[in-house]
């Protein structure tokens, strides 16, 4: 069978599990930057309670495995009466995962918005709410871009994990196709090439245009 | 529904802790591998070829950006297609190695690059030789940057290692799995994998911490 | 939250009430007493100026008036009213977010890196308080800003963003937005010190305005002499965190009292 052949016959699974791992991705994306916002504001509030909650669930989820969590989610939660049928599962792991790292982050990109800043603000009588709004977070925001386009290439990277929990995604789609026809190089190797496109066709490309709005939105061309 | 049994986790946890070895073992290989590959990986994108350069970076950029598991899949079952087999650890070490390397190259390059233009223009006013100049100027003060990167990375193949599990590699969540089919309960030994890897990595994480601040005070940085 | 030591009154109530009134105020940064018990009035219309050597408390000053950070000892009174504090069960308690907020009102800064929004335009950054905080309309807001971005000349650069400007023009439209509040006291802490020489002047120009034409009371850390003796009502010379010697400028440039006092001067006139 060449390769040709290999594609004619098993691209439209291939492209089946794209979409799923497309559609993982997107889902996890908005979870966890949901996520990095409210434990990455949290993480600079005053208050020791709201302060410590967010400092538990980041070290948490920093400090054991995606897999685990996964299985733990998948196979454990059920056991306290939360069933998640296994595609929410998965992007809620995986989200959850990377929304810890993302709040650190967050965290990061408002504390590099210069003291002034927050000074200027404060001598114009701002409001914590409104300086947070108008004046810090934009500027915050520019400063994440970079280290948020690393991360949503590792949460894509993080989605072929619900392969293992039967969710048919790309990664789940490669592993079948192995099982049934031995074709271990073309299978995984297409895969991989289709993940790197989605990682630098995709992920990186957007990240750089949405830089790019920011920082002329911004002024700082 | 909450139905936690002490006497299980009595039950499995010398199998869980002995596993906890297999982990410890696969991550500090796997780092051993990484910490030496990517050096190479790293001096080859500042040579002068640039051919080697343009290849090496294409290969560390599509190692970054493609999932580790599958990366491990791949490693395991290509080789017996073309008549090579290779066993889990050895293709595990290798696939976790070779991910990490790109990883610690990009940290090597960083660490580098944070040197100041101006210490290379002072060795070179100097008329300290290359070799000298990355000994005694360049790498001293890369290490600093370059050392919370590497404890990061230490820390994180520590945490990928359950990855290994899919293609049999013996550790801990390998064993967790096995226990969980063979008992049908998955509550005590998930989380107590769960708890393990806290109980060695937050530590781990922390003390890495200290060492970076230690390193950089003994440098008289900061 | 302790209650300041010592007796205050709740307000001032003499006769004469001046401006800003630091009565006894000490602030340190754990051993190190920064401002040393100061007194010092300011009144309605002068232009103070502070000078002294880096590091004897003059910025800190300025920045205890607009609280950006809180006294440890002492109360600050404007017009009369305590700022750092609020009364309450009739005493002086520490004054929360919300009554600093409202006091700062009354006072506006300009701060030595300008610290002007990069993400807004000059217009922008002078609307964005008045109509943020004081409730201002667009319409109203944006009359005021381009009346005083053409006070300070720089109409024309209304629509650039700050990374478009130079030095002195950033701190020209600083100066235009703090005013855009109608603040009674302005605080202009060292102004000039991270400009390059040649646009010095363009800034010092403003000022010269405000005091010529405003009747607004001004307080001032400065490096330069020439421009402090010129504008100054008063000149307040601080080392370790106190006033060592203050009169006119004229007087002190001329005739200083104080042996710390010659030696400052000296050593600045020797510099330039």
């Amino acid at each position: 069978m060449t390769f040709i052949e290999f594609l004619k016959t098993y691209g439209p699974q291939l492209a089946n599990g794209s979409v799923t791992t497309v559609m993982q991705t997107l889902l996890a994306a908005g979870l966890a930057i949901l996520i990095a916002l409210i434990a990455g504001l949290m993480r600079l509030s005053h208050s020791r309670l709201i302060y410590g909650a967010a400092t538990v669930y980041i070290e948490v989820f920093r400090g054991t495995s995606l897999l685990v969590q996964l299985y733990w989610i998948f196979f454990v939660l059920p056991l306290f009466g939360l069933s998640l049928e296994k595609f929410t599962a998965g992007f809620i792991a995986v989200g959850m995962n990377l929304g810890a790292y993302g709040a650190e982050l967050v965290r990061g990109g408002i504390l590099s918005v210069p003291k002034g800043q927050w000074e200027a603000a404060t001598a114009l009588s701002m409001s914590p709410a409104k300086m947070m709004r108008r004046i810090i977070f934009p500027q915050a925001f520019l400063n994440m871009l970079p280290p948020w386009g690393n991360l949503l290439i590792e949460l894509l990277k993080g989605t072929a994990l619900v392969a293992l929990i039967s969710v048919a995604d790309l990664m789940f789609v490669a592993r079948k196709i192995n099982g049934v026809t031995y074709l271990s190089a073309q299978a995984f190797g297409t895969a991989l090439i289709i993940y790197y496109l989605m990682s630098r066709g995709l992920i990186t490309p957007f990240m750089r245009w949405l830089e790019g709005v920011m920082t002329r939105k911004l002024g700082k061309a | 529904m909450f139905d936690w049994r002490w006497e299980f986790v009595g039950d499995i946890l010398p199998r869980l802790l002995k596993a906890t070895g297999n982990t410890l073992l696969a991550a500090l290989l796997g780092y051993g591998i990484a910490v030496v590959l990517g050096l190479i990986l790293a001096l080859a994108q500042r040579t002068h070829y640039p051919l080697l350069n343009r290849t090496v970076r294409e290969f560390v950029e599509f190692i970054r950006s493609t999932p580790l598991v599958l990366q491990i899949f791949f490693v395991f079952y290509v080789g017996p297609q073309f008549g090579i087999m290779l066993s889990p650890w050895t293709a595990g070490m290798i696939a976790i190695g070779l991910h990490y390397a790109s990883y610690l190259s990009e940290v090597y390059r960083a660490g580098i690059d944070s040197v100041p233009m101006g210490q290379w223009e002072a060795a070179t006013s100097l008329s300290l030789s290359a070799a000298r100049t990355y000994s005694r100027i360049i790498i001293p003060q890369a290490i600093p940057t370059a050392f919370a990167g590497m404890g990061n990375y230490l820390v994180g193949i520590f945490k990928d290692t359950p990855m290994l599990s899919v293609i049999g590699v013996a550790e801990l969540m390998h064993t967790a799995n096995a226990i969980g089919s063979e008992h049908y309960r998955f509550l005590e030994p998930y989380t107590l994998v769960g708890l393990i890897f806290l109980a060695i990595s937050l530590p781990t994480a922390g003390a890495l911490r200290k060492a970076e601040g230690k390193i950089r005070e003994n440098m008289g940085l900061r | 939250m302790r209650p300041p030591t010592g007796d205050y009154p709740l307000r001032l109530e003499d006769e004469h009430i001046p401006m800003v009134r630091f009565q006894n105020v000490t602030k340190r940064y754990g051993d190190l007493v920064v401002l040393d018990s100061l007194d010092l009035d300011v009144e309605e219309g002068e232009m103070v100026t502070i000078i002294g050597p880096s590091g004897s408390g003059k910025t800190t000053v300025l920045r205890m008036l607009m609280a950006l950070e809180m006294i440890d000892d002492g109360v600050i009174y404007l017009e009369g009213e305590p700022m750092t504090h609020m009364v309450k069960n009739g005493t002086l308690i520490r004054a929360d977010k919300k009554y600093l907020r409202r006091q700062r009102l009354n006072i506006g800064m300009c701060f030595q890196h300008f610290n002007l929004f990069p993400h807004m335009t000059a217009l922008e950054n002078c609307i964005e308080a008045p109509i943020q905080v004081l409730g201002l309309s667009k319409t109203e807001a944006v009359e005021r800003a381009r009346d005083l971005l053409d006070m300070v000349g720089l109409l024309e650069k209304s629509d650039e963003h700050p990374s478009r400007l130079s030095g002195g023009q950033k701190q020209r439209v600083a100066i235009a937005r703090s005013l855009a509040m109608r603040p009674k006291v302005m605080l202009f802490d060292e102004v000039t010190s991270a400009l390059d020489p040649e646009v010095i002047g363009e800034v010092t120009q403003v000022i010269r305005k405000l005091v010529d034409k405003h009747n607004l009371t001004m307080l001032m850390v400065t490096h330069q002499m020439g421009f402090a003796r010129e504008i100054s009502d008063r000149v307040c010379f601080f080392y370790d965190g106190k006033i060592e010697e203050q009169g006119a400028p004229e007087q002190l440039f001329e005739n200083p009292e104080r042996e710390r006092t010659q030696q400052f001067l000296s050593a600045v006139l020797e510099a330039t």
